[in-house]
């Protein structure tokens, strides 16, 4: 047992930047500007241009959930069961760019994705119709897709290579084929990585905005961007905190769903 | 009990570790924090100004004035002078954000234009509070290898041939002007009506817009990534002189003049430095140094009789003649309401 001393370095901590923070968003979520009380500020995402980007963000964010999903659970599948990716090799390849601020990666796919860009320009250099998707909905995708991958394929990788391989082999034993043992089996066992997963990358996905900005070229508005825009650009921290209120409440919706699944082994970040 | 003393010791620790930023390494005649427009100033003055008076300078800098203004308005940070734009002075005044500045400690104010002090009083009516810095206008970069005409006017922002070729600022300010002048409005309209009809016109050209920023026009335009964009005089100066096909052009039907001013917060907490570095800033040479760095014009009527390159004094973008001036307008600060008005627009604006 350790001693209660131990958490007080966490507990400070928290309350620091953490809790009073949270206290501050929520004094400001609730007021106006001359401090009386309030609900305009959370009633603010009603209106036309807020709700629209709230639900461009969730469509947004569910794709890029979906296909991190669809990529990351093959590859975590065939990853732990074959010799090189127990190695931890390939995962190891997957986390090295997180070394790198997530910033520059994200202005880097400006430049590879930007019209006269790298990609563009070998498309129209071997006669291939021009590669425009910098600067639409498609290529904001794509940059949440790359910055929260390796969110997805960690918990999925490290749940499915846990799993007790005599169970796989009963499973086989009693006539399952690889289908059915996929199906029945791994995947049910699986599941508390895949939740995990799809909040790690849900979460930050409906919040960003350093994304949208850069690859959705200041054009396309979500959430995060009007969140941001009420703080740099107006000078409504109120209406600010009020909608960041509102779209806690997304995040705690996710969450709530994640811990009802989970049992805590998918949790490696 | 003890444990509960250490816990406090260290709560306090970190309190002072916290609100302290730098004050442990103050120069030997104290410190001034200097809050500064981004790319605002040559950085070897502020080790010059160091060196000479012995007073640490702690420098950060912001990229709008809407960024600047909370920061100062909810005491985020203790800032002894500050640098905005006319209408931001004029609206930190209405909320008693402003101290008066003692202009007998700022004997190089001499040196300053008196016509530039007029206008001054056009937001700070005693010009009590502002000491001019730089001052430019809005207008339009062009790439003439990629125009079939030279450009005049902002109506080539909606001509349909330049899609995804336009650049267009990313501020609420910034983006409305072209539009309300074209419309035939002032850019401080307040008239719902004047502005949903610019705001009509803005959604209209939304689709022609390759990317609305206010940081990267500069490279963009370098890079001949864009044909026509919206941008300050002093970068258009630098974007000219990086790429020669370029060229800048104040629009025929006016545009924004803008006037940036060093004020004294009320956070202020060394004021005779803040005057001493205003001061210093006001020197020929120093406005000089600065000038050759950043390529704003300036209000230093001194100044100009060191500089020796006479093409550079015929440079419009750097000093335009008063025909220029006279179409051209200043932002006023129109109020919360309204600049919750002209923000709401504009996300109205990117959300279609």
């Amino acid at each position: 047992m350790y001693k209660r001393s131990v958490s007080y370095p966490c507990i400070l901590w928290s309350a620091a930047f953490i809790i009073i923070p949270l206290l501050f968003i929520f004094y400001y979520g609730l007021t106006d500007r001359t401090g009386a009380f309030t609900l305009s500020n959370l009633a603010a995402i009603a209106t036309a241009e807020n709700s629209k980007a709230l639900i461009l963000s969730l469509g947004l964010s569910l794709l890029s959930t979906a296909i991190c999903l669809l990529l990351a659970y093959p590859l975590a599948l065939i990853l732990s069961g074959s010799k090189i990716g127990r190695s931890g090799f390939i995962i190891f390849l997957f986390v090295l760019p997180m070394w790198m601020n997530f910033l520059l990666r994200t202005l880097a796919w400006v430049v590879l994705l930007d019209t006269n860009g790298v990609l563009d320009t070998l498309c129209k250099l071997s006669g291939l119709p021009r590669f425009k998707i910098i600067n639409t909905p498609a290529a904001i995708v794509f940059g949440m897709v790359y910055d929260f991958l390796p969110f997805m394929i960690l918990p999925i990788y490290n749940v499915i290579s846990k799993i007790d391989i005599n169970v796989v082999n009963a499973a086989r034993d009693l006539g399952a084929n690889s289908f059915q043992t996929l199906y029945k089996v791994i995947f049910p066992l699986s599941l508390p990585g895949v939740i995990s997963g799809i909040t790690m990358v849900f979460v930050p996905s409906l919040t960003t905005f350093v994304i949208s900005t850069l690859l959705g070229g200041g054009k396309i508005l979500l959430i995060g961007n009007v969140i941001e825009q009420e703080f740099m650009k107006g000078t409504s921290w109120h209406v600010g905190s009020g909608l960041s209120l509102v779209l806690m409440l997304f995040i705690i919706v996710s969450m709530a769903l994640s811990t009802k699944y989970d049992n805590g082994e998918g949790n490696v970040l | 009990m003890k444990r509960k003393v250490l816990l406090v010791c260290g709560c306090l620790t970190a309190a002072v570790l916290f609100t302290g930023c730098g004050g442990s390494s103050a120069g030997e005649n104290g410190e001034v924090n200097v809050y500064n427009w981004g790319e605002y100033i040559d950085e070897d003055v502020i080790g010059m100004f160091e060196e000479e008076t012995g007073i640490k300078v702690n420098y950060k800098t912001f990229d709008t004035n809407e960024d600047m203004y909370p920061i100062i308005a909810n005491g985020a940070a203790d800032w002894d002078v500050v640098c905005p734009s006319e209408y931001m002075i004029q609206k930190m005044m209405d909320n008693d954000l402003l101290m008066e500045i003692n202009y007998d400690n700022i004997p190089n104010i001499s040196n300053i234009d008196p016509a530039y002090m007029d206008t001054v009083k056009s937001f700070d009516p005693d010009a009590k509070h502002s000491v001019p810095y730089l001052w430019g206008t809005v207008g339009i970069l062009y790439n003439k290898t990629m125009v079939d005409e030279p450009i005049t006017g902002w109506d080539c922002l909606w001509d349909e041939k330049y899609a995804d070729n336009i650049v267009m600022m990313n501020n609420p300010r910034d983006v409305f002007a072209p539009a309300l002048i074209s419309c035939g409005y002032s850019l401080n309209s307040t008239d719902d009506q004047e502005l949903s009809e610019a705001a009509a016109l803005l959604t209209r050209q939304k689709p022609l817009v390759l990317k609305y920023t206010t940081d990267e026009v500069r490279d963009m335009m370098i890079g001949e990534k864009a044909a026509i964009g919206v941008i300050y005089s002093g970068e258009a100066t630098i974007c000219k002189d990086e790429n020669e096909n370029l060229e800048y052009v104040v629009p025929e039907e006016g545009s924004n003049v803008w006037l940036d001013c060093w004020v004294i917060p009320t956070t202020c907490k060394n004021k005779e430095n803040a005057e001493k570095w205003i001061d210093f800033l006001c020197r020929p040479d120093i406005a000089l140094k600065n000038f050759e760095y950043i390529y704003y014009s300036t209000p230093n009527a001194a100044m100009l009789d060191l500089i020796e390159d006479q093409e550079l004094l015929n440079n419009d973008a750097l000093f335009p003649d008063t025909s220029v001036l006279s179409r051209c307008e200043t932002y006023h600060y129109l109020g919360e309401d309204v600049e919750e008005k002209y923000n709401n627009l504009w996300k109205q604006v990117l959300s279609e």
